[in-house]
């Protein structure tokens, strides 16, 4: 009893002091916060590695904080910055970047209804549009708490997420053999494995990642570092494609 | 400028133009599906793509290392659908492991 009035109080102080309070249930703030912070924590591992990838690619601090707050998106983050690491151009680490954020778009037309307001409020709003935000605001179920949750979900990953990026640059990554030693490299593969799960496991688009998998395997001794993950998106067109010709022969006969 | 600060800041501009089209231009109207569908299978080629690089790529070549451990790992904490984080955590104890054995 005692500690579920504790949950309700931190509950409510998390939402009202993020300004989103308004006009939701007490079950509904509960809810959000439930759903909000730990999702922040939860990026937080990957924001570590973030910050040690940052120091390998011999970037400096303001970069690593830069990108972890202008940029603010997991994947783009870690595309841009891997290609510098491995020796790439510029050009290559801004397109492996931009291609990579593309999703935002979708889901920024996906939240356009759900984030009416001023032009600054959306403006303000639309920094937040990440994988986190989107999940835990399509998770609710009135317009009000939909908008309280994208809000909740992508302050509280915009907080977590910096403080990560800060402890694994300064604290962790100057010393590259405990990120060896401790095995924080796979903590990369695995993050991006944990992000695409839900796509393998949904029958519809496995065949895109296996075959996006196989073109960057296949590239990666044969173009310049970040190509491969670039040259990877032609799986849609190649699996929509084949699903095409399977569909009309199945058709014809 | 350095070339860490010509890829942030071009990176940050553009990415905030994806987040922003929706919201900021667009109010109400939408994309055709067709092109919304395309769009919203991107990630995952992308994402398997760097699955693949981060785990068996170094530079311009392949490099078969402790990493992959880490990842098979990751994947068999996947598949007992556990947690963002225990997957990390799992990874990074198996790849850590993997070297205290003698693997590169």
């Amino acid at each position: 009893m005692a500690l579920q009035l504790c949950r309700r109080r931190v509950a409510k102080v998390f939402c009202v002091s993020i300004g989103v309070a308004g006009g939701l249930t007490r079950e509904e703030r509960s809810s959000i916060a439930r759903q909000a912070l730990p999702i922040g924590l939860s990026v937080s591992p990957f924001g570590i590695a973030f910050g040690v990838m940052c120091t390998q690619a011999n970037l400096r601090w303001f970069h690593a904080l830069g990108m972890s707050s202008l940029v603010f998106t997991g994947g783009t983050q870690f595309a841009a910055v891997g290609v510098l690491k491995d020796g790439g151009t510029a050009a290559a680490a801004i397109l492996a970047g931009l291609l990579l954020s593309m999703r935002s778009l979708v889901y920024g037309l996906m939240m356009t209804p759900t984030l009416k307001g001023s032009f600054l409020f959306r403006a303000f709003a639309s920094q937040l549009m990440i994988d986190e935000s989107v999940a835990v605001g399509t998770a609710q179920h009135t317009p009000q708490a939909r908008r309280a949750g994208y809000l909740a979900g992508g302050l509280s990953v915009f907080v977590f997420w910096n403080l990560a990026t800060m402890i694994g640059y300064w604290l962790i990554g100057s010393n590259a053999d405990f990120t060896r030693r401790f095995g924080l490299d796979a903590t990369v593969p695995a993050a991006f494995a944990a992000l695409v799960w839900p796509r393998v496991r949904d029958a519809r688009q496995r065949p895109i990642t296996l075959v996006g998998a196989v073109i960057a395997f296949a590239l990666i001794p044969l173009v310049p570092p970040g190509m491969p993950i670039v040259a990877a998106a032609l799986a849609v067109p190649i699996v929509l494609a084949a699903r095409q010709v399977i569909i009309s022969r199945e058709g014809g006969e | 400028m350095s070339t860490g600060t010509v890829v942030l800041l071009s990176v940050a501009a553009g990415t905030y133009m994806w987040k922003a089209a929706g919201p900021l231009l667009l109010g109400n109207r939408t994309l055709p599906l067709r092109v919304e569908a395309v769009m919203g299978m991107m990630p995952g080629a992308l994402l398997a793509a760097l699955v693949v690089t981060a785990t068996v790529a170094d530079g311009r070549r392949w490099s078969f290392d402790a990493r992959i451990v880490g990842l098979a790992a990751a994947i068999v904490a996947l598949v007992a659908r556990r947690g963002f984080v225990t997957v990390v955590v799992v990874a990074a104890l198996a790849t850590a492991a993997a070297r205290a054995a003698g693997l590169p």
